[in-house]
């Protein structure tokens, strides 16, 4: 196999150009290795080679990015390189944000591996972190050795498309993609050492951050409900008896759309849950329990609500991952829209 | 209290005329686990095998996994309430036949049963891949209600680990450990400098076919308790669930506790270990209320500084999760939670249901929406009829090559939260 | 899924059990319901009494949608 063509990207200060003062220099190739592309270079032994590096200063990309982007990208692929690297930037947050953004666009312009390295506050990392890899570095250039050793192999690892294991396990800034791995101890020890730690006011890192949630705004009442539409929807899975789209009973990939047109009550011979996250046996006997047409019909007939939309949607909120639930409601809330729905009752168990 | 367990090592199980254990082996008379189960009319037919490590078999669908132990000293037997008579166990001393178990499988709901591997990539996943287990295949009667069936591949599978238990008896364990737990005052006493522990364990409690059992009681009519983490290791815990296998506590897992044994590894050295809670994880939300509350009032009342809080299964109970972990850190409790995620195939989902600032100290037993193929294996002891209907399989899961595509969720106790195994995710 | 299609610019009500859930995700408009199982229902209750019961949960979440918030609410 031929060694794997890398391009690297550092600023006028690792070129040895100069500090502040020389920060408005314009984008310059150089053949082969730069100030601290000789230590990666060591790091690739005869796997890969820096044909060539980028330099350009930090002023003048955080300035003219549109114009410096651009003519960066063209000297990049003039090397036809399979990998590019920048930085790493440790807490330079010009640099940071420079090495991320041209990565970036290193990335999706010629669809070739990218990576950089930053500490994690850099604001680069921040802005980027879920876009490509970025190892996280020390805060200081004391720690280039350090970043060298995390960031050379995974470089490796990306050119040659292997697979890429865990942010704890690779070196780079959590990119909100949960991935598997095995820690050498067991959970029970790793919880009690973070409890003595936290009992001591030492730090310690969680393996799971708390997310934070989006909002939206509520929308306004329904004004005349007895000349509105109604739908109903429910993640109490919900389907006619036998699961005939095969909804799954946890985890479910998909939604149903079924017709509830002159269904008068639901029956336990003509429906049933999909549900595996609860005992099904009283929604099987009873599937007016998770989904009320009996009583919808009733308040239609009295004139309480106009008009019970003809179709409900359903799918199995057990383990289903928020994103699917997401997907599925964006696309049936279209078709309520379009149906000109004027309200919807979500059921959940 | 004080327990003493002696750890007899089981290299092997084998068949045999003679049920005993000599030199490490465990034999085995198929007839005798039969006779067990012709005291029960409920099942049509029972048939025995045996898994060993690095054999290609898969067992599924797995419903519970017993590990054989045996009290030979002091007040009681194992399972109490449920196969021996109610009496506080968890003092003097109790044999185990370590490296084996009780695998009892057969299907009850379907979906809600369980696979192990004992070789391949899915025996990395689960821990009963590295125990020698002998299998009890249940077909119950036509026409039974599915909770009657539960309940008696359920009985079953606790008999023959009682009896299996007994026949170490008489064996000299290999190794022998002590565990002994203080009273509040003694504790205070003799170790005056060190941080006050506790273990808040909640048990999966959503109703039928969804228990859990505490001394024979249904864990979803209890209020929170204290328990003693000794009468844990006697069978005082066991479990009666058919949920998702993945997270679902075994009676294996509560027998063999990891939180209870770390902790008594540090205790008296980093922290006391001062008390173990049981809570529950009910369907009512007036229930998670109630139970959450007495929780932290429990945590609050016992003087403790900080304590491990398991979960068990997903979804609403994250709830209970949250809702303890929330409570019990406003009375200044520091709390570390062990959970696992369920952050979608991808891994790019939201993994819990519930959140909180407070839950800042978070150990995972790793994505169980992860996907994995499982290779076609020589063997199967059961039957492969439910693997695209069980949780975390789907449809037209089994490859042209026999093998097999789920999620983790399929395997039992891969991302078991209690922290039984190395499995995380980041 | 309460927040795609309130996003849509449809007005939702939930009718769940485990109400905390629901204000975590974001739903704006949050009726109690009675347990996981059987959200709308008591198996313990007679028929008629169930439909009763089932009914008031309804008529609750029909009034949610009619109520103006600016906040999230549950309707107790």
């Amino acid at each position: 196999m031929s060694k794997i063509r890398v391009v690297h990207y550092i600023n006028q200060f690792y070129a040895q150009i100069g500090g502040e003062e020389k920060a408005d220099i314009k984008p310059e190739l150089r053949e082969g290795v730069v100030g601290p592309g000789t230590a990666f270079q060591a790091a690739f032994g005869d796997e890969a080679e820096i044909v060539a590096t980028v330099i350009c200063g930090d002023s003048y990309f955080s300035e003219n990015t549109k114009v410096a982007q651009p003519e960066i990208i063209e000297m990049v692929k003039s090397c036809k390189p399979d990998l590019f690297i920048a930085g790493p930037a440790f807490n330079a947050g010009r640099y940071g944000l420079a090495c991320a953004t041209i990565s970036n666009a290193v990335k999706e312009e010629l669809g070739i591996p990218v990576l950089t390295g930053m500490y994690e506050e850099n604001p680069g990392a921040d802005m980027f972190k879920d876009k490509i890899y970025i190892v996280a570095t020390k805060n200081s250039a004391a720690g280039m050795r350090d970043a060298v050793k995390k960031m050379a192999p995974l470089a490796l690892k990306l050119a040659k498309g292997e697979a890429i294991g865990a942010s704890a396990e690779e070196g780079y800034i959590p990119n909100g993609v949960r991935k598997n791995f095995f820690e050498k101890k067991r959970g029970s020890e790793r919880a009690v050492e973070m409890l003595l730690a936290k009992l001591a006011g030492k730090p310690f890192v969680t393996e799971y951050p708390m997310p934070a949630f989006d909002r939206v705004a509520p929308n306004p009442a329904v004004k005349d409900l007895a000349h509105a539409t109604v739908a109903l929807v429910t993640s109490g899975g919900i389907v006619p008896k036998g699961n005939p789209d095969h909804i799954e009973s946890s985890s479910a990939s998909k939604y149903g759309e079924y017709s509830i047109e002159g269904v008068q009550e639901l029956t336990s011979e003509g429906w049933e849950t999909a549900h595996g996250g609860y005992d099904p046996v009283y929604a099987n006997e009873n599937p007016n329990r998770v989904l009320p047409v009996d009583v919808m019909r009733d308040l239609e007939k009295e004139g309480k609500i106009g008009k019970l939309y003809p179709y409900f949607y359903t799918t199995v909120g057990n383990g289903t991952a928020v994103k699917n639930a997401v997907g599925f409601a964006s696309e049936f809330a279209q078709k309520l829209k379009k149906d000109q729905v004027d309200a919807v009752v979500l059921t959940s168990t | 209290m004080k327990l003493t367990v002696g750890y007899i090592d089981i290299h092997d199980i084998q068949f045999s005329n003679e049920s005993k254990v000599e030199n490490g082996v465990l034999y085995v008379n198929p007839e005798d686990i039969k006779a067990l189960a012709s005291e029960d009319e409920n099942f049509a037919s029972v048939s025995v095998d045996i898994a060993r490590p690095g054999e290609s078999v898969r067992i599924t669908p797995v419903k519970d996994v017993i590990e054989p132990r045996v009290k030979v000293e002091g007040p009681g037997g194992v399972f109490p309430g449920v196969i021996s008579k109610v009496d506080t166990v968890g003092s003097g001393k109790t044999h185990v036949l370590r490296g084996s178990a009780v695998v009892t499988a057969g299907p009850i709901v379907g979906f809600q049963e369980g696979i192990i591997d004992m070789s391949g990539e899915g025996a990395k996943y689960t821990p009963f891949s590295k125990t020698n287990n002998l299998v009890i295949v249940c077909e119950t009667k036509d026409g039974l209600e599915k909770h009657v069936r539960e309940e008696s591949i359920r009985m079953l599978g606790l008999k023959a680990a009682a009896f299996l238990g007994e026949l170490g008896r008489n064996v000299t364990p290999d190794e022998e450990k002590v565990y002994e737990t203080l009273t509040t005052k003694e504790g205070m006493e003799k170790y005056p400098n060190l941080p006050r522990v506790g273990y808040v364990q909640m048990l999966q409690s959503q109703g039928l076919m969804h228990d859990t059992y505490v001394y024979g009681v249904d864990a979803k009519k209890t209020l929170s308790t204290i328990i003693n983490p000794t009468e844990v290791m006697d069978g005082a815990i066991v479990s009666g669930n058919c949920v998702s296998a993945c997270d679902k506590n075994t009676t294996y897992h509560h027998q063999n506790n990891p939180v209870i044994h770390d902790l008594f590894e540090q205790h008296g050295k980093t922290l006391n270990f001062c008390a173990m809670l049981i809570t529950n994880e009910n369907v009512y939300l007036a229930d998670k209320q109630r139970s959450s509350d007495w929780t932290a009032k429990m945590c609050k009342f016992l003087s403790l500084d900080g304590i491990v809080l398991t979960q068990e299964g997903f979804g609403n109970p994250d709830t209970d999760l949250i809702m303890n972990c929330k409570k019990i850190e406003e009375q200044g409790v520091k709390t570390v939670i062990v959970t696992d995620e369920y952050a979608g195939r991808d891994g790019t989902s939201q993994s819990l249901a519930d959140a909180d600032v407070r839950a800042d100290a978070v150990v995972t037993g790793g994505n169980a929406n992860e996907v994995i193929t499982l290779p076609k294996l020589d063997k199967v002891i059961g039957t492969l009829a439910y693997v695209d209907q069980i949780a975390g399989g789907f449809e037209n899961n089994t490859q042209e090559d026999g093998s097999i595509v789920v999620e983790l969720q399929a395997i039992t106790g891969a991302t078991n939260e209690m922290g039984f195994n190395c499995l995380s995710a980041r | 899924m309460v927040k795609e299609i309130e996003r849509a610019g449809i007005p939702v009500v939930h009718i769940c059990t485990v109400t905390p859930i629901s204000m975590t995700v974001g739903a704006n408009r949050i009726v109690p319901a009675i347990a996981i199982p059987h959200p709308l229902g008591n198996p313990a209750l007679s028929h008629d009494e169930e439909k009763a019961l089932r009914r008031h949960i309804v008529e609750k979440a029909l009034k949610a949608l009619q109520t103006e918030v600016t906040e999230q609410t549950i309707f107790e």
